[in-house]
């Protein structure tokens, strides 16, 4: 065995303001464990360097799914069984659902959460690319109280985050505006389930006219990619090459040329770069022709 | 009893109600009182001298059991082919992970520390790791010249076909190395007595290959030595040598400290220090004549068994033997060749050898059929073997195969034809790009040439006091279903209900030897022999007058309760004997290799999707002729199995090395396939009988290795235009193909 | 420095020390004295001696270790023993009644579904989490749910069977 249970502190204060009194107390010491399908693996591995653990698992301040009129707000202790059972998320927001159906098998969807899942902070998380989609916000909370802050910026660095070391992540906040948009993810892993993705797409788009309304140039666009970067990317440069414009075959060129550009993948033990460049071009290229398709009329 | 018979029937498995309830017991779920774990310090370089080893002051080392090659009574050594593998390194070390010190405790977690807690320091030595980097001998690392092994099979003149041929065709063909993947890792306990000797439990296969290792490492003679095999959970070979190690090492530790020591592996500690399947290269050059018949041809087969000789040997020679695939060569040179490299010895995995070299003859053939301009349907047909003709090893043909008609079937029943028109229609339109690909391949088991008769095998078969029966073999269980045919052929051979036969734990000090639990022999070979023994008991009864000569089961059960009543035990032995007219020539490598060959067509669908490169299989059909099925269930659920490897061996596995060591020594990123990835594996069978084997029975439990991975990628070349003569094919290598054609 | 398990710890901080943990297995209540981060499957095999759940992989990839708490499959391997407190659990020696095999057992038994047994434990109680929810699966709704079950030995073709042999017996019930 190359952990020794004797070594480590597990306490489980059973309220999130007793958690975060904690995280004040004595910040940087304690490391929240929810759900654990990160944090043990690397426990059993013998290579979790912390020894304070706290436990945000079963936190009912962090459970809740709460469904407003303009936006939804999904408590980060809930689990992907529960991200994938919900109506309004499997019906609005198919990029967060699908990556929550990708994620690890059965057992650890009962068990992983999408909190944890972004303050494991890895390029290759599922979930995150449909947050930066989503152009989601997360709340933060601390004894100072609560802020709001945009997902976009908060991963800054391979394993890097902006949160302070007594903040949890409590909620992320989805906008409910999203209806009549073309929702596109793909995640390609070495095989078909359980599975680190190699490179992960989640795009939405609408044309003027929107679904089968006969147009084509592009209305809306955001594009954005897992694992091909130390922080998952939105292609904002893609986004504005295509913005207002028809997809034909030379957009979709000069499209991939700038997601390609725009990217940073490594050869690391699953893939190569060069893999992951040419898989991001044909994925972007596959998005902008489903997109084109959705102006069909009937 | 029915009319019918238990042969042929899918009865339950043996131990199957102890396995769906939780009940059997394997390694980790035993422990002794006063038990002891153990642990294993490990080279951390490929090659080198040990200049020092320390022990960290800081540790309670008093309360340790530490284990050096100083401490070993007997040979420092595993004793299996030759000698060369030490138990522990003395000196230098030759391969990442090599064993060099045991350490044990009570508490598992601390004995960790322990093992953290010893450093060692090296004089590194320039190290190998390729084939190439070994033939090019600017490191000697083994023997005199880094060559573990050579075989030359020689048939007809070989040097007169090239004149002859309308073409002249060439290929190099690799395969990688693939882990075995037993989701239970390898593990033993031992215990030692002054009186009573070593007992050691493991996840094993062959509990004599450990007894004989035991006996020369310990220095004890045979009857202080007993072996016995637990439930094991899954092997494929990974536990046929390797086990040897593990039992050594825990019993050292047992002898030394005089208590119980269970060591088991943890995943990343198996992958990495185990043994794997032998990375192979191999080089065609045939001459073919103008309508696509094989004149001849120079097979160079070279296999990578890493720093120690071990099994290299036996993989090499079967490998060499199939190199010539189910195809009559009139003439052919194979060079067989096993290398050193500084990796852990590579080992025993399904197949042996032969998925290795029939990999490149099947993808060879394809290669062949476009040089001609034939369809690789076609080309097979031309050139299958057909009764009477020889094999390359001048074995005769002795059975009516009709290999043509095998592969009409299989045809058929895959929709190749079909197939191949609507696909190449399909694939002129979007990203996913379709194909059809084709193995036929044979696969002799049992021993090679002279090897069962130098196994000289002995089975017994024991009356009971409740009037059954019990099997007494050294044969073991891992999943393959052992105890059940085993018992189902004593069932038959004595007509008795199934419920009423047993058999024994593999236990050396209970069984008899009845060879290792290899080569798919145990039902063909050793269901022979259970067949024999059984029928003894029923001479015995006879004779002694307590039965007639047909009989319902009541009286075979009064029979066998009467005569122990009156004279004891019950026994009778049956001992392998060469069949009549088997020819080996070990010198000149040439004769009747096998007592029989199982052969098979393959048919594998395949998709690639363009935009990411992935291949998925599709739809798989897997036709073989076996002789006779013996348990329905079972014979399917191995052909799904091994072609489920196989899929694994083409399309997912592969091993990431690095200076000898393997990087992705977990399952996260040692990749095989889930339920969502597999297609469905139809399974078809043909039975021609065998008068070698247990009621016609061939072996085929490695037989359906050896087909996927050629099918797949000749099916990936159909679908692409691309040609790929290597496995593991990831996507990344589909990519760099298909950038370098220009296309997409 | 002595190491004898149960001093151990002890100068290591005031938290590093046995509790008391309550459960429920099998419907029966179990008290253990465990250290918090103890695994679940330790807890399980070690202390309880409920070896019936295997360690395969010890990351959360082979699920043979899979365990049912409070009805949802997980894997006990990753699981701390703390976060087990009061919970319910289920592992394979639950899942017959008596000497009577379930349904699912029994299919099992019959299709091939077990070969060398070390993956069926946990193959049985994803089944069971499936059938629960779904008492007619159809081949994907199967394939998804086991791909957290990895067999080495079966390819999987004779558990998908086992699997709809079972929900064939239960419907007909």
């Amino acid at each position: 065995m190359r952990f020794d249970p004797a070594d480590y502190e597990l306490i489980a204060p059973g309220t999130l303001q007793a958690v975060v009194a904690l995280l004040a107390d004595e910040p940087g010491k304690w490391l929240p464990i929810a759900g654990g399908t990160d944090v043990m693996v690397l426990y059993t591995a013998g290579k979790l360097p912390a020894r304070k653990l706290v436990s945000i698992w079963n936190l009912a301040e962090l459970r809740s799914i709460e469904v407003l009129p303009n936006e939804i707000k999904i408590g980060a202790g809930c689990t992907y069984t529960e991200l994938r059972e919900h109506y309004v998320i499997a019906q609005e927001f198919p990029l967060l659902a699908s990556a929550a159906r990708w994620t690890g098998g059965i057992a650890n969807q009962n068990r992983g959460t999408l909190g944890g899942n972004i303050a494991n902070a890895s390029p290759a998380a599922d979930s995150l690319p449909a947050l930066l989609a989503y152009e989601a916000e997360l709340i933060l909370v601390s004894v100072r109280g609560e802020r709001r802050v945009p997902y976009v910026g908060f991963h800054t660095g391979y394993k890097k985050m902006k949160l302070a070391p007594d903040e949890l992540i409590r909620a992320i906040c989805l906008r409910r505006c999203f209806s009549g948009y073309l929702h596109y993810s793909r995640k390609v892993g070495a095989r078909n389930a359980q599975a680190i993705a190699k490179v992960c797409v989640a795009a939405l788009g609408r044309l003027r006219g929107g679904v089968g309304g006969g147009g084509d140039a592009i209305d809306d666009v955001r594009i954005a990619l897992g694992s091909v970067a130390p922080v998952p990317l939105r292609l904002t440069e893609v986004e504005r090459i295509v913005s207002g414009k028809s997809v034909d075959r030379e957009l979709v060129q000069l499209a991939k040329k700038a997601a390609v550009a725009a990217i940073q993948p490594i050869d690391d033990i699953r893939s190569t770069a060069r893999y992951r460049t040419a898989v991001t071009g044909n994925l972007v290229a596959e998005f902008l022709e489903q997109l084109r398709a959705t102006g069909k009329t009937a | 009893m029915t009319e019918e018979g238990i042969i042929g029937k899918s009865v339950p498995r043996k131990e199957g109600r102890d396995k769906v309830t939780g009940v059997a017991r394997y390694i980790d779920d035993m422990t002794m009182p006063g038990m002891l774990y153990g642990a294993t310090v490990r080279s951390q370089i490929p090659r080198g001298i040990i200049k020092k080893i320390s022990f960290d002051p800081h540790f309670d080392w008093a309360e340790l059991v530490t284990v050096t090659a100083q401490d070993i009574p007997g040979k420092n050594c595993i004793a299996l082919i030759g000698d060369d593998q030490p138990c522990l390194a003395d000196g230098k070390v030759n391969h990442p992970e090599e064993p060099i010190l045991l350490l044990a405790h009570a508490d598992p977690h601390l004995l960790r520390k322990a093992v953290d807690a010893v450093s060692i320091e090296y004089e590194p030595l320039p190290a190998i790791f390729t084939i190439e980097d070994s033939e090019r001998r600017s490191q000697i690392i083994w023997g005199d010249d880094n060559t573990l092994k050579t075989f030359l099979i020689s048939k007809g003149d070989v040097d007169g076909v090239w004149a002859k041929a309308a073409y002249i065709v060439e290929g190099e063909y690799t395969t990688g190395a693939q882990e075995q993947l037993y989701i239970e890792n390898n593990g033993a306990i031992a215990v030692f007595d002054r009186e009573e000797g070593i007992t050691v439990w493991g996840s094993l296969q062959c509990p004599y290959y450990v007894h004989k290792a035991l006996m020369a490492l310990c220095n004890l003679p045979a009857e202080k030595i007993r072996v016995v095999q637990a439930e094991t959970g899954g092997a494929f070979g990974g536990k046929e040598d390797y086990p040897s190690i593990i039992a050594g090492h825990a019993a050292l530790l047992a002898m030394k400290s005089g208590q119980p020591v269970k060591i088991v592996y943890d995943r990343l500690e198996d992958m990495t220090a185990t043994t794997k399947r032998h990375p192979s290269r191999t080089r065609h050059r045939t001459a073919v004549s103008k309508d696509g018949k094989i004149l001849g041809g120079e097979i160079d087969f070279t296999i990578d068994g890493g720093a120690y000789a071990t099994l290299s040997s036996v993989v090499l020679s079967r490998g060499t033997i199939h190199a010539g695939g189910p195809y009559y060569w009139p003439n052919v040179r194979i060079r067989g060749k096993a290398v050193a490299t500084n990796a852990p010895p590579h080992g025993a995995f399904r197949g042996f050898g032969a998925p290795q070299s029939l990999f490149a003859m099947e993808r060879h053939m394809d290669h062949i059929a476009q040089v001609v301009g034939l369809s690789p349907v076609e080309i097979r047909r031309r050139n299958f073997l057909k009764p009477g003709q020889t094999t390359t090893t001048d074995q005769t043909i002795r059975e009516e195969i009709d290999l043509g008609k095998l592969l009409d079937r299989a045809l058929e029943l895959s929709e190749y034809t079909a197939k191949i028109a609507r696909f190449a229609q399909q694939n002129k339109v979007g990203p996913i790009k379709k194909g059809m690909g084709i193995a036929a391949f044979l696969h002799g088991a049992g021993f090679t040439g002279s090897g069962e008769r130098y196994l000289a095998s002995v089975v017994a078969v024991e009356g009971c006091a409740d009037g059954g029966v019990r099997v007494l073999v050294s044969s073991t269980e891992f999943g393959q279903g052992t105890n059940t045919v085993l018992c189902q052929i004593a069932a038959e051979a004595l007509g008795l209900p199934y419920e009423d036969v047993r058999i024994a734990q593999p236990d050396t000090n209970q069984v008899p030897n009845s060879g290792p639990t290899v080569a798919s022999r145990t039902a063909m070979v050793v269901g022979s022999l259970v067949r024999s023994a059984a029928l003894g008991i029923k001479q015995i009864l006879i004779a002694s007058g307590l039965l007639g000569s047909s009989y319902p089961p009541q009286e075979f059960r009064a029979a066998c309760r009467a005569h122990i009543a009156a004279h004891g035990e019950l026994r009778s032995f049956a001992r392998y004997e060469a069949p009549e007219g088997v020819f080996w020539d070990d010198q000149k490598y040439r004769g009747e290799a096998y007592a029989s060959f199982a052969w098979a067509i393959y048919v594998a669908e395949v998709a690639v999707d363009l935009s990411t490169y992935s291949a998925t299989v599709e739809d798989f059909v897997a036709l073989q002729e076996v002789g006779r099925v013996l348990h329905p269930v079972l014979a399917k659920g191995q052909i799904a199995g091994g072609v489920a490897q196989g899929i694994g061996f083409a399309l997912y596995e592969k091993v990431v090395w690095q200076n000898g060591r393997m990087q992705n020594g977990q399952m996260t990123n040692y990749i095989m396939p889930t339920s969502a990835d597999l297609p469905p594996i139809r399974v078809f069978f043909e039975e021609m009988g065998n008068v070698h084997g247990a009621y016609g029975a061939k072996g085929i439990g490695e037989l359906p290795m050896d087909g996927p991975a050629p099918a797949i990628v000749n099916a990936i070349e159909d679908a692409l235009g691309t040609r790929f003569d290597s496995v593991p094919l990831m996507p990344e290598d589909i990519f760099e193909a298909v950038s370098a054609n220009g296309d997409r | 420095m002595s190491h004898s398990s149960e001093r151990r710890g002890q100068g290591g901080g005031n938290n590093r020390a046995k509790s008391e943990l309550s459960l429920t297995i099998n419907g029966k209540p179990e008290t253990v004295r465990v250290f918090p981060m103890e695994r679940l499957l330790d807890v399980l095999r070690q202390e309880l001696g409920l070896t019936g759940t295997k360690e395969g992989c010890g990351e959360g990839e082979c699920g043979s270790c899979s365990v049912l708490m409070d009805g949802k499959l997980v894997n006990s391997c990753l699981i701390p023993a703390l976060q087990a407190a009061g919970a319910n659990l289920t592992t394979i020696e639950g899942v017959a009644e008596g000497p009577q095999l379930s349904a699912l057992q029994a299919a099992f038994l019959e299709c091939g579904g077990a070969q060398c047994g070390i993956c069926t434990p946990g193959m049985i109680l994803s089944v069971s989490h499936l059938l629960n929810k779904k008492p007619e699966p159809t081949l994907g709704d199967i394939r998804e749910v086991l791909a957290g079950n990895l067999c080495r030995c079966t390819g999987y073709m004779q558990i998908f069977e086992a699997v709809a042999e079972a929900a064939r017996r239960k419907s007909s019930v």
